[in-house]
């Protein structure tokens, strides 16, 4: 498999693209600004939230027996999964014990995480994404680019090319408005023959059993209020006290994810319809074990806003896709699995960030990004997942900074070979600094060489 | 120049800034002096360690760590043109048994600008520097050490360093399109990430360019040593200063 810094360099291979990348996710990140800034205790929210969600990861049990028991009395059937095979089995079996073949689905970053779609598809299922950046990477067959804009990687252009072969949209057109027309078209057929719908969960309030559901596109509640059956998808860290913690959440969402004052769709579903049937689907997948961590817990607090992608200036000019997890950006890398047992190891991932410290400060929960990034480093190379190569260099790098005659002699000699050596030489393969920039001019001599003739006897 | 008091001050050099930028060197121990202070350069320095500290290599830091504390522990401050070594400083050597001299090390290791305002609360240096200058904000020195308000954090405006140079007469600050975005050094990230790494530092220049600046200045030279490699292989007519230079054209 490639690492993140080869998908990088692909995807970095067409500049234009990438500017028109880096620009559009930008704007957002602008519009995020301006949003923040315009609710004068922004910083105190996000400090409440955080406050929220600590409280949440140390009661989780308490909570969640307390959501299950309540969600119960209201009268909808909760499950548990310990893992995504189990997760997949039950949507499975529950849409079996309905004889269904048409599933809606809103927009659940925990439904791709766990494969569900593939895995339905696998058994014959007909599972249609409805929030139309899912739809069209469901299209394409790819996995999301962005969890809040999951089709932020292609242009008009490519939509227009995808909706022509798929939807039948006229050839060269790539008006957004015909567009969208065609798609809700589409899926407003897929809607009214849905027999289960799926949503993902933002947030499961303890007290009275309900969960929350935000949307732009009313997609989720289209497919509630037209299938019989509705069942909703949530890790086990979606959860928050009472109601009245919800507008800390709801307040800071949409303003970090897009810019927007709220979700157009703020939907709170608490019973099932007569007739009808409501199941919450409760997912550990990995969770618990992080909870366990000491250094990587607060990962739990995320709310999935995506604004450390939109401010993350790796993210933005390497693609969605460069991180090969389903989560990308700062926030995937971290909650990738690096360290359970029998887990594919994203070890690249750590190294696929510049430290800039953007994402910790635009992260509405406060997760330290960085911090986390930083520790991962260090835990990769204790593991010793680095190449044998970076191992020796660093441990080599160690010796020498720590003695300080060795490392003025191997400065010197530094500075001798670049000054001496032919360019073609200097310039290898290996020496990926100057892929694309020039080394620094070699000076007459160190600030230490200098000192010593100049001022050791002043 | 009068300043509230004279400190001992322990110089410390990152290792790039040695190796290939002695000039930077040069103007802050000359800066530090004009500004009153007894300044010291131990000569058995080497690095902070950030470079393998980055790199997941925080094990085979600790005898790097230990070889600053060893040099520093002495002084009032610890005094570096650099944001991002002075951060590791602080925050990283948590890891070090927390003893009398790591703990006041940590405490005392001050970036220059930052210690220009906040210790020695001098606001005016008295610079005469007639040229459009594009400040690039070092990631570290600002997030981490806090010399300004990121545009993330929605919080009143400030910049220790920019507070700095606006005094000086004669010289234009440019705005940038971009007031604080990481330049793409990143230490090892340079080496490890080539294609992004170097993209960041053309979007960067790029900014500075547009917008009309002759020079790009910082508090890290790290930064700058990266801009420098892609204005030189672009043949970009623009040029890098570290600060310590600017604030060290002075009429002290």
């Amino acid at each position: 498999m490639r690492s993140h810094s080869e998908r990088a360099a692909l995807f970095l291979k067409d500049q234009n693209r990438v500017t028109w990348h880096d620009e559009t996710l930008w704007i957002v990140r602008k519009k995020r600004d301006k949003a923040a800034a315009a609710v004068k205790e922004w910083e105190e929210l996000r400090e409440k939230a955080s406050q929220v969600k600590e409280y949440v990861l140390s009661d989780l049990a308490y909570l969640l027996l307390e959501f299950e028991k309540n969600a119960t009395q209201n009268g909808a059937v909760v499950h548990w999964a310990a893992d995504a095979d189990e997760f997949n089995r039950i949507v499975l079996e529950i849409i079996n014990s309905k004889s269904a073949h048409n599933i809606v689905k809103s927009k659940s970053m925990l439904t791709e995480e766990c494969g569900l779609n593939h895995y339905l598809e696998e058994h014959g299922i007909d599972i249609v994404d409805t929030d139309l950046g899912e739809r069209i990477i469901q299209f394409r067959n790819e996995p999301p680019s962005h969890i809040v804009l999951p089709a932020i990687h292609l242009k008009k252009e490519d939509i227009g090319e995808l909706f022509h072969e798929k939807l039948g949209t006229e050839r060269g057109s790539t008006d957004p408005q015909y567009l969208t027309r065609a798609a809700r078209a589409h899926l407003r057929e897929k809607f009214v023959n849905a027999q289960v719908a799926l949503t993902g969960v933002n947030f499961a309030v303890a007290e009275n059993g309900s969960v929350v559901v935000c949307t732009n596109e009313g997609n989720a509640d289209m497919g509630v209020h037209s299938a019989p059956v509705q069942i909703h998808c949530m890790g086990i860290e979606k959860i928050i006290p009472k109601m009245e913690h919800l507008g800390i959440f709801t307040r800071l969402l949409a303003r970090n994810a897009t810019g927007q004052p709220i979700t157009t769709y703020t939907s709170h579903y608490m019973t099932p319809k007569v007739n009808g049937e409501m199941h919450i689907i409760i997912v550990d997948n990995g969770r618990t074990e992080r909870l366990a961590s000491r250094d990587y817990r607060d990962a739990l607090k995320c709310i999935r806003c995506g604004a450390c992608m939109n401010t993350c200036p790796v993210y933005r000019r390497s693609g969605g896709h460069s991180y090969g997890f389903t989560i990308p950006g700062p926030i995937g890398t971290i909650l990738a699995p690096h360290s359970l047992p029998g887990k594919i190891v994203y070890k690249d991932l750590p190294a696929a960030s510049s430290l800039c410290m953007s994402c910790s400060n635009v992260c509405p929960v406060k997760i330290g990004i960085h911090e986390q990034i930083y520790k991962l480093r260090q835990e990769l190379i204790r593991k010793g997942y680095g190449s044998l190569v970076k191992r020796v260099v660093l441990k080599i790098s160690g010796f020498v900074f720590s003695k300080p005659h060795l490392y003025d002699l191997s400065g010197k000699m530094v500075r001798i070979a670049l000054k001496k050596l032919p360019r073609a030489l200097i310039y290898n393969r290996v020496n990926t600094w100057g892929l694309e920039r020039e080394l620094p001019d070699v000076p007459v001599q160190s600030f230490k060489e200098w000192y010593r003739q100049n001022e050791s006897n002043k | 120049m009068k300043v509230a008091k004279r400190y001992k001050i322990g110089l410390f050099i990152p290792c790039y800034i040695d190796q290939f930028y002695p000039q930077v060197g040069i103007a802050t121990l000359e800066l530090l002096r004009k500004l009153g202070q007894d300044v010291h350069y131990p000569l058995e320095q080497t690095c902070c360690g950030q470079p393998l500290a980055n790199s997941g290599a925080e094990d085979d830091a600790k005898a790097v760590y230990r070889n600053f504390v060893r040099n520093f522990s002495e002084f009032d401050y610890v005094v570096t043109p650099s944001g991002s070594c002075a951060y590791h400083v602080r925050e990283h050597y948590d890891i070090l048994e927390q003893s009398e001299d790591v703990v006041k090390v940590r405490r005392c290791t001050y970036e220059l600008c930052e210690f220009i305002a906040d210790v020695l609360k001098v606001d005016d240096l008295k610079i005469n520097y007639p040229h459009r200058v594009g400040v690039h904000q070092s990631c570290h020195g600002l997030r981490g050490l806090k010399l300004g308000n990121p545009s993330e954090l929605i919080s009143a405006s400030y910049s220790k360093v920019i507070s700095l140079l606006e005094k000086a007469e004669g010289i234009e600050l440019i705005k940038l399109d971009r007031e604080d975005e990481c330049c793409g050094f990143g230490g090892t990230f340079s080496i490890f990430e080539p294609a992004v790494s170097a993209r960041m530092g053309r979007d960067r220049v790029d900014d500075h360019i547009r917008n009309n600046a002759e020079i790009i200045t910082a508090t890290d030279m790290s930064c700058l040593m990266h801009l420098e490699g892609i204005i030189k292989r672009n043949n970009k007519s623009i040029k890098v200063v570290h600060i310590a230079e600017i604030l060290n054209s002075n009429t002290l």
